[in-house]
């Protein structure tokens, strides 16, 4: 699969972002309740549901590494989990903002989506405390690769959870994009989570090839100095890209 | 003398019988040095008088009876998990596996069954402990006792494999606890989801329990699962 | 003496004519984070014979011997033991080989007969190798005291236990480091017929000792800062002195 270049999917990110969020300040309806501030929905609701797929990416990514030792797998893991977790510092601010505008509270135990996702966040937290702890950076990828499998597969079983603990108690107040929107706010959802999600993309990439930079400068300085091709060490915990890792496909 | 056949020709070692000899091991070595199981007991038994005092109540039903014994149960058993490979870790034994010709699913199988049953001799002491401090009737606990070894399945599949993560990692002993304890939470709401009912101030009641241990048998055929697909790669070098 | 970067290779006609090589390296690398232990290390050792590894501490001995024992990967080139490609059929060949390191894989807590017990169990002896573990705390001197729990034992009864083992399940290929510390010239004695060269066994023994290294081996490996400082039998004139020199320091 060849993906379109960087520069093509970051322009494609930004434009659709615009186009969504023009709608969201023109086109979508005022919400006759909460006012404007339930616009912040159009990000929240986007950044969650990429930071999430971005876990389970990172999880897949993982099982590719360790299936095949090669660790461009590792990088790319690392980077998708290393982006969503700065989404789901997004995710729940948005959250919190809205929960206020909705409820008048900083923070809410009603909805499971944003209780769930706390969790989830809590756990992809110890991601680096755990890299850091491992000098050896082959056993690092390794156990971050485990870690990543670990962790992409509670994300659904915590989510359903969750779910069932509130259905008894709260009916859940936020409609989602799959029922219960009308289509003014459906298609300005929509346009805002693709945007978001060729973000998210974008920035995995472009990060990659930052690291894919650094680390073929890391490997010209060794050649330069005698030293064989081996996978240059780059940073402690972000694994370095090793030749041939740049294109993300 | 010699040991039989030839190296070379020798069946490889069974899954089974490695299993068998690092679970005896172990609890051999806990039977003698005692160094798990009384530790979760009295650490159990001192969270209970924390509680009575923490929440000011000299009776529990429902969901905060639920609440304080299964919150209990899971902070005791991060002890045990805590210290489930000292041993291989301090004395080489990772290295003497290795060395054998076995699956590495032999040590996460033998290591989960050993934790269980430190939970269930845990439990076995905490929960009448609890009942006589907290309940008004032990009748909710008979069925307790199922939920708890779902609970206990979660616990070993989990404690396990984030154990041995962190086994050989600095800050293990912070590690384990920051990792384990948000996975942990879906076994503490299904849990607690069926426990309040079985600990309700008018008797056990039933309703809506069977959706909470189809959740915690899921989950811990998930991470049984997860488990043994990735326990090779941890232990190679 | 060979330079730093020369490796002299033995050849020996009659080797080549014997059955295969027991273990060989290929231009292996390892590094542990910036640090680089083993570099461009190529050697390889004849089934049957007794290969020494010499050189100052953190030369790269240990890591040597580990990545033989299929406990470490090397971080580039080949491994091949007793036929098997590393680490991919690593599992081939665990049971057939066996690595008495500077820990002595025994868990404290429990007795040396114990110990032994476990470890035939492991490798899948028949009858928990009951009659080889006698034979063997026997040839040690260890069968009085093999039902004391290891952590009262001294350190030289804990190594002889250690020797027990490691030989347990008669191993082809042994990876010994510096087997000999610990004990005194008594128990040093004894264990030399147990770890001693045997028809079918192949040895690879990291050791300090350059007079017993000379006496003993059939070829020498000399390490210096992860790289191969010679390569050579005692036949092809490694002399004491040469021998020396790699500790000494020097070019």
């Amino acid at each position: 699969m060849k993906l379109p270049s960087l520069r093509v999917n970051a322009i494609a990110a930004a434009l659709v972002l615009s186009a969504g969020f023009a709608l969201v300040f023109f086109y979508a309806p005022l919400d006759a309740d909460q006012g404007f501030i339930q616009k912040i929905f159009y990000l929240h609701v986007p950044l969650s549901i990429c930071a999430l797929a971005g876990f389970i990416v990172g999880g897949l990514l993982a099982i590719a590494h360790l299936r095949t030792g090669d660790p461009k797998w590792d990088v790319r893991s690392y980077v998708a989990i290393h982006l969503s977790i700065i989404f789901g510092v997004g995710v729940l601010i948005t959250g919190s903002i809205w929960a206020h505008a909705s409820w008048g509270k900083w923070w809410v135990w009603d909805e499971p989506t944003l209780v769930s996702f706390l969790i989830v966040f809590l756990l992809y937290a110890t991601y680096y405390p755990l890299r850091y702890a491992i000098e050896d950076r082959d056993r690092q990828g390794r156990y971050a690769s485990v870690f990543a499998i670990t962790a992409g597969a509670f994300v659904p079983l915590n989510f359903i959870a969750v779910r069932m603990a509130q259905s008894l108690v709260h009916p859940r107040v936020f409609a989602t994009a799959n029922g219960g929107l009308p289509g003014s706010m459906l298609l300005t959802f929509l346009v805002c989570l693709a945007g978001m999600a060729l973000l998210w993309v974008a920035l995995v990439r472009f990060e990659l090839a930052a690291k894919s930079a650094s680390a073929s400068l890391a490997r010209l300085r060794r050649a330069l100095e005698g030293e064989p091709e081996i996978p240059a060490q780059g940073s402690r915990i972000a694994p370095s890209v090793p030749s041939g890792a740049t294109s993300v496909s | 003398m010699s040991a039989g056949a030839h190296p070379s020709q020798r069946p490889r070692a069974s899954s089974a019988t490695a299993l068998r000899a690092i679970l005896a091991k172990d609890l051999r070595v806990e039977l003698r040095t005692l160094q798990s199981v009384p530790a979760m007991a009295l650490f159990a038994v001192t969270t209970f008088v924390l509680f009575r005092y923490g929440l000011d109540r000299e009776s529990l039903s429902g969901g905060l009876a639920a609440g304080v014994l299964l919150a209990t149960v899971l902070f005791a058993a991060i002890i045990a998990i805590n210290r489930l490979f000292v041993a291989e870790r301090e004395e080489g034994g990772f290295d003497a596996i290795r060395l054998a010709p076995v699956d590495a699913t032999a040590l996460l199988g033998a290591k989960a069954a050993a934790l269980v049953i430190y939970l269930v001799v845990l439990e076995a002491i905490a929960v009448p402990v609890f009942a006589l401090f907290f309940l008004d009737s032990a009748s909710g606990i008979p069925p307790l006792a199922g939920v708890l070894v779902l609970v206990d399945l979660g616990l070993a599949a989990t404690g396990v494999l984030i154990s041995s993560i962190a086994a050989n990692s600095r800050a293990r002993d912070l590690l384990v606890p920051l990792i384990l304890l948000p996975l942990l939470v879906p076994v503490m709401i299904a849990a607690a989801g069926a426990s309040q009912e079985l600990l309700a101030a008018g008797g056990p009641s039933y309703d809506g329990v069977a959706k909470w241990l189809a959740v915690l048998a899921f989950y811990d055929m998930t991470f049984a699962a997860v488990g043994f697909a990735v326990y090779d790669y941890l232990l190679e070098d | 003496m060979a330079d730093a970067t020369s490796v002299q290779r033995r050849d020996d006609p009659a080797a080549a004519t014997v059955s295969h090589v027991a273990a060989e390296l290929g231009g292996v690398w390892r590094e542990f984070g910036e640090r680089v232990v083993l570099r461009d290390v190529t050697m390889d050792v004849s089934r049957g014979s007794t290969l020494s590894v010499l050189g100052p501490n953190g030369a790269g001995k240990t890591t040597l011997l580990r990545i033989l024992a299929t406990l470490l990967r090397p971080s580039a080139g080949q491994v091949s033991v007793l036929g098997a490609t590393l680490p991919r059929d690593a599992w081939r060949v665990r049971g057939r080989i066996t690595y008495l390191g500077h820990e002595p894989l025994l868990y404290r807590d429990l007795t040396g007969a114990e110990n032994l017990r476990f470890h035939a169990r492991l490798h899948g002896l028949p009858g928990d190798g009951a009659d080889r573990i006698d034979h063997l705390l026997d040839s040690v001197r260890m069968s009085r005291r093999a039902d004391e729990l290891v952590r009262n034992l001294s350190a030289g009864m804990v190594q002889r236990l250690a020797v027990c083992r490691a030989v347990l399940h008669e191993p082809e290929l042994l990876l010994l480091d510096e087997p000999r510390s610990h004990l005194d010239p008594e128990a040093a004695e004894l264990i030399e017929p147990v770890l001693g060269p045997e028809p079918g066994r192949t040895r690879v023994i990291v050791t300090h000792d350059v007079d017993a290294a000379l006496a003993e081996a059939d070829l020498i490996l000399a390490l210096r800062a992860g790289g191969s400082v010679a390569y050579a039998g005692p036949a092809n004139g490694l002399s004491a002195g040469d021998a020396r020199a790699i500790y000494g320091g020097g070019p």
